[in-house]
């Protein structure tokens, strides 16, 4: 665990120092703000008063489209730059488990989300000041985020991990991550068998609630589930190394 | 101490390294000689733990380094070929990374830093990004990530590769030093970077062991031929039969000639220089000497030579 922690200080101070983290930061920061700005005025003029399903159900629905965009930006580099420079062979020769390198990578990548969600509540923060409202709703959304933005990290960490290139990693992460989002676009296109398995894994429909102010635990272990899922695969395609060399 | 025992790994069809076994003692360097795609830097991931073998063990100081990977690595102070260091972090820091990942207690992480820094002669860029130094400052620097924690075990693949010859010998003079307390491996493509440093050489090729010596010896092995190109106004064919029955000329090959001249490659002992009687046996017949240039083997060659020889007297 120590180790992990020493991983994540490293990879958070090497983020930081440079101009990646920053730039993704003010990208989510600004696109947040938008959206929640023309979604509050949207709101004044045709939300009804209902601030759930008239402001937050809108705003967390955009949120998750900037997530999408931005997370796997944070993630591709994690691995596959380490991999590109060699510094991956170095820390396999160190006496580091493989998942204490990803249990490290995993942490910097979520607390750079986590910046960057802070970001984003910086609209909702002055909208409460100036009138007062329930935050339960508003704190189910950002669970909903926080749970999407772990699956998103987790998809873009096992993408990094596959080769060197930070591009090709990012264009996994994202074939993969739009894949499973519009996968139920269409259900009558999908076979009854695979069909049930893909609409299982869509990621469309599983942060609804959230956005709406609703908790429901199936969700919550849906994201879970999707993150270990993919940290599993992160895993095994470290140990590749065995079989494939360090191609 | 660090021990590889019949390591054999394959790579999909392909079989990288077969029955590879070493041993290095404390207290001395060991040369691992090889042409490019030998093995040499596959053995040196296996003995670091970067991968297991299919076959064999690693023992570092008697741990297995397959049943307890951590203990034994702990003990490896592994420098791959490429300098392995985040381009973006300063060297001080960086350094104190891995001796952090190295178990170096937090209070004795400063000293351990500066002592690899101070070992690696990098004290006048020790604040600076690693990306900012030069391929051979940065060689060093890989060299110190190494040397962080004091290991007692030095896997070094190509430690000279980049480097001047000023920062070269620098590099081999420290290594000399490291091996009187520690059991350092060290491998290059250059036989002459081994001699001076090394107590034993192991010569491997196509993946396995084909020597083991003192490198004078397996130098003298390897150099057994060597080459005299030799350019006259005579037909290539000519030449050969003017030169082939000299005292210490093994053969003669003929090479690409010009319009009015023929050249061809003698191969002779390597402690003879035929030269003057080359020189004397074409005067004699009357064919004007134009060239007469020493060729020293290339390693592959003498690979080649050491391989015939070996296959020889596996056939005796």
């Amino acid at each position: 665990m120590t180790k992990a922690i020493g991983i994540a200080r490293r990879e958070l101070g090497l983020m930081f120092g440079g101009p990646l983290a920053w730039t993704l930061i003010g990208a989510f920061t600004f696109l947040g703000g938008y959206f929640f700005y023309t979604d509050l005025t949207f709101y004044v003029l045709f939300g009804g008063g209902n601030l759930p399903a008239g402001l937050w159900r809108y705003v967390f629905l955009h949120y998750r489209l900037v997530a999408l965009l931005v997370v796997p930006l944070v993630t591709m580099r994690l691995v596959a730059e380490e991999r590109k420079l060699g510094t991956l062979e170095l820390l396999w020769s160190l006496p580091v488990r493989d998942r204490d390198v990803l249990a490290g990578k995993l942490a910097a990548a979520v607390v750079v989300y986590l910046v960057m969600l802070a970001g984003s509540a910086i609209g909702p923060f002055v909208l409460w000041v100036m009138h007062p409202y329930p935050l339960a709703p508003l704190a189910a959304g950002y669970t909903g985020m926080l749970l999407l933005g772990l699956a998103f990290i987790a998809c873009g960490l096992a993408a990094s991990c596959v080769g060197e290139s930070q591009v090709v990693s990012a264009m996994l992460a994202y074939g993969v991550l739009v894949f499973l989002w519009f996968v139920s676009a269409n259900e009558a296109a999908l076979g009854e068998g695979l069909g049930w398995i893909l609409l299982g894994m869509s990621l469309f429909d599983r942060f609804y609630g959230f956005a709406q102010g609703v908790i429901d635990l199936r969700d919550v272990v849906f994201f879970l589930a999707f993150t270990a899922l993919f940290l599993f695969l992160a895993l095994r395609a470290l140990g590749a190394r065995a079989w494939r060399g360090l191609a | 101490m660090i021990e590889a025992r019949q390591l054999t790994k394959r790579f999909g069809g392909r079989t990288a390294i077969q029955g590879v076994t070493l041993r290095v003692a404390p207290g001395e360097v060991v040369g691992f000689l090889g042409p490019n795609g030998a093995g040499k830097s596959t053995t040196f991931r296996i003995m670091a733990g970067v991968f297991p073998p299919d076959s064999g063990t690693v023992l570092v100081d008697g741990i297995d380094l397959e049943r307890e990977p951590l203990t034994a690595r702990r003990r490896i102070g592994y420098v791959p070929e490429r300098p392995a260091l985040q381009l973006d972090a300063r060297v001080d820091r960086e350094l104190a990374f891995i001796a952090s990942l190295r178990d170096v207690a937090p209070g004795a992480r400063q000293r351990a830093v500066d002592d690899a820094i101070a070992r690696a002669r990098l004290e006048e860029v020790r604040t600076r990004r690693i990306g900012a130094l030069s391929r051979g400052t940065r060689q060093r620097a890989s060299l110190a990530a190494g040397l962080v924690g004091d290991p007692p075990v030095l896997l070094l693949d190509e430690p000279t590769v980049g480097l001047d010859p000023a920062q070269s010998a620098d590099t081999r003079r420290l290594i000399r030093e490291l091996g009187r307390d520690r059991a350092v491996l060290v491998s290059s493509h250059i036989l002459s970077d081994l001699e001076s440093l090394c107590d034993r050489v192991i010569v491997l090729h196509q993946g396995r062991v084909l020597a083991e010596g003192d490198p004078a010896t397996l130098g003298s092995r390897l150099r057994r031929t060597t080459y005299v190109d030799v350019e006259a106004a005579a037909s290539a064919e000519r030449l050969a039969a003017l030169v082939r029955d000299l005292p210490g000329v093994h053969g003669v090959a003929p090479l690409p000639g010009h319009v009015h001249a023929g050249r061809c490659r003698v191969e002779v002992t390597a402690d003879r220089d035929v030269r003057a009687a080359i020189a004397a046996r074409l005067a004699g017949a009357g064919v004007a000497l134009y060239a007469l240039v020493p060729v020293e083997p290339s390693l592959e060659e003498a690979f080649l030579s050491l391989v015939g020889e070996s296959t020889g007297e596996a056939g005796e």
